[in-house]
């Protein structure tokens, strides 16, 4: 027997979607937003607008709602809590069922959890703060295409983070000039180097030229060496194809690794990607042009938080995390709950460190942070204390500006790297005896003396503009 | 500020700890330490010089389960060293929860490197 019956008109959205009674099923997606309502409109209102909007809701009564069954669709706000210290705003907890989501698809959940609800008139503001993937969505996509543990078996290095270095200038070098600079990085003891994200293939360097004479520099510091070498070939491109046949040459050249934008190149051509490098057995990294642009604002956009689930989702092995201590923004606590959730097999709730849901990634690989961005010898007490040995730490100015040069700067880094994790080993606490550790080790590596006299003084302490909720109470 | 040092010819490197000086007796022992403190599975690897690049050396023996003890440790190690003159010997940590290496370090390594 059919209840219900069509009434054509506008009702409130709270008649519908407001559930507080509601508890979420294990398989549900959960979502976290911080809603700031347009004045007179009530709380309860303004969630159960959002969940709405962002699920199966439009502005006003259709017949067709009749035609399904809009209570096992519809996503359900099902709590209201305030955000510390800020009367204006409060955060709607959303719980969404499974079956509204293409399987293996983050394409389609930012679709629906960030599409029209974000131009929403009724809301003043709105910000993603996080989602909770449920392990059986999680069970439906890629993940990484390798992993940290693949990863370190693959290139040899154990028991220390990795070392990296950007090359610079970001634009203009010629690709037999770049190369050089690659192979005085490499034969000076770092693991990678990488090109810079605005490098794809522009007329002063085609890529095909770059990738050539970069990987002879690679193949030369790996045999003089001994050690495992590669150079982040950045197959970002303007398509898809173009991307892929990147790819394919960086392969026949015996790249290990490669490199892609996410945000700027998008989901989709990120897990297309992700998929070819599982296949292929290249291990990619991932920058994230643009991600201040969407996640700085507290008030408005996507935490970080939730760009990195949907990035391990996807398909990355290395991610840009932040570097606490250098030239971009990054609070202490939040940074390490994302590289937690880049790293971490289970990441239980956290309001301290911003997390709001437990998030179970079961067998999904893991994703290496990657430190990145004014950072240079002094740092590298606080970024071992703070990463630990699954990271990458990437000093572009701290190798390259060295006043011997690109080798004198990655031998001072190595060295640097090394005596701090000797001295941890030790049981010694490395950020507080920081200077002693360093200065002991420069004892024996005249280059890393030379680096630590060229940047002793620079500093960048400026506030962090998107504080922790939490910390403002 | 002194001027500009060439930087010298490439050397072979090989694992954690090879940009610092050779690590002394006594540094050894604390590495050990941590590697038996972290509850890894010490195991001793050795090869020639020149077949250092490939991911597999030779087994020591079987990693050896369960030790704790460094000195135990430190004797299967010099045993290895008299028994294979001119090989680097490397120590390295099976961490079981990660089925991957916790560490891996040179002990002896061969004058050439």
């Amino acid at each position: 027997m059919a209840e219900k019956t069509y009434q054509a008109g506008v009702k409130e959205y709270r008649k519908t979607y407001w559930t507080p009674d509601y508890v979420p099923l294990d398989t549900d997606l959960l979502a976290c937003f911080k809603v700031v309502a347009q004045a007179g409109v009530p709380p309860e209102e303004a969630a159960a607008a959002v969940a709405a909007e962002s699920s199966t809701g439009t502005w006003t009564t259709v017949w067709t709602d009749l035609l399904t069954d809009l209570d096992y669709y519809k996503g359900r706000a099902y709590r209201i809590e305030p955000v510390p210290g800020d009367p204006s705003a409060f955060y709607a907890f959303v719980a969404y069922p499974i079956d509204l989501f293409e399987e293996g698809s983050v394409v389609n959940v930012l679709t629906s959890l960030v599409g029209n609800v974000f131009g929403f008139k009724a809301i003043r503001s709105l910000r993603l703060e996080d989602i909770r993937f449920p392990i059986a969505y999680v069970k439906t996509c890629g993940g990484p295409p390798h992993g940290i543990q693949v990863e370190r078996d693959k290139l040899n290095k154990y028991g220390r983070g990795l070392l990296g270095c950007t090359i610079k200038p970001k634009l203009g070098l010629s690709a037999k000039n770049y190369g050089r600079a690659v192979y005085e990085c490499l034969r000076g003891g770092l693991d990678f180097t990488k090109d810079d994200e605005n490098i794809n293939s522009q007329p002063f360097m085609r890529w095909r030229h770059r990738f050539e004479f970069v990987m002879e520099a690679v193949h030369k510091a790996q045999a003089e060496t001994g050690e495992r070498k590669g150079h982040y070939l950045n197959v970002t491109a303007a398509t898809c194809e173009d991307m892929l046949e990147r790819a394919e040459f960086a392969k026949e050249l015996g790249a290990p690794i490669i490199m892609h934008d996410f945000l700027t190149g998008g989901f989709a051509a990120n897990t297309t990607l992700a998929n070819w490098c599982r296949r292929n057995g290249v291990l990619l990294h991932i920058h994230r042009a643009m991600h201040a642009v969407i996640d700085r604002n507290p008030y408005h956009g996507i935490h970080f938080r939730v760009l990195t689930k949907c990035l391990r989702l996807s398909g990355g092995d290395h991610l840009h995390s932040g570097t606490v201590v250098g030239k971009l923004e990054g609070d202490r606590e939040a940074t390490i709950g994302w590289i937690d959730l880049m790293r971490e097999s289970f990441v239980p709730e956290n309001r301290g460190r911003g997390v709001f849901f437990d998030q179970d990634w079961g067998s999904m690989p893991g994703t290496i942070p990657v430190a990145s961005g004014g950072i240079h010898v002094w740092h590298m007490p606080a970024l071992v204390a703070i990463f630990g040995d699954d990271a990458c730490f990437q000093f572009g100015g701290g190798t390259l500006g060295h006043p011997w040069g690109n080798a004198a700067g990655a031998s001072a880094n190595r060295v640097a790297l090394e005596a701090c994790v000797e001295a941890r080993n030790d049981g010694r606490p490395v950020e507080r005896e920081g200077r002693e550790i360093l200065t002991e080790a420069a004892q024996h590596s005249p280059e890393l003396k030379i680096a630590m006299e060229t940047w002793k003084e620079i500093k960048f302490e400026f506030d962090t503009v998107d504080k922790l909720d939490a910390q403002k109470r | 500020m002194p001027e500009v040092q060439p930087y010298k010819a490439t050397e072979r490197r090989n694992e954690t700890f090879s940009y610092l000086p050779p690590l002394t007796p006594d540094k050894i022992r604390r590495q050990i330490q941590y590697l038996v403190n972290q509850g890894w599975n010490p195991s001793i690897e050795h090869t020639e010089p020149e077949k250092a690049f490939s991911h597999y050396w030779y087994m020591w023996k079987l990693p050896f389960f369960g030790e704790t003890s460094v000195e135990k440790i430190l004797a299967e190690l010099e045993a290895c060293h008299r028994a294979n003159q001119g090989h680097h010997i490397r120590l390295v940590g099976y961490d079981n929860y990660a089925q991957s290496l916790g560490t891996a370090f040179i002990v002896y390594r061969s004058g050439n490197r």
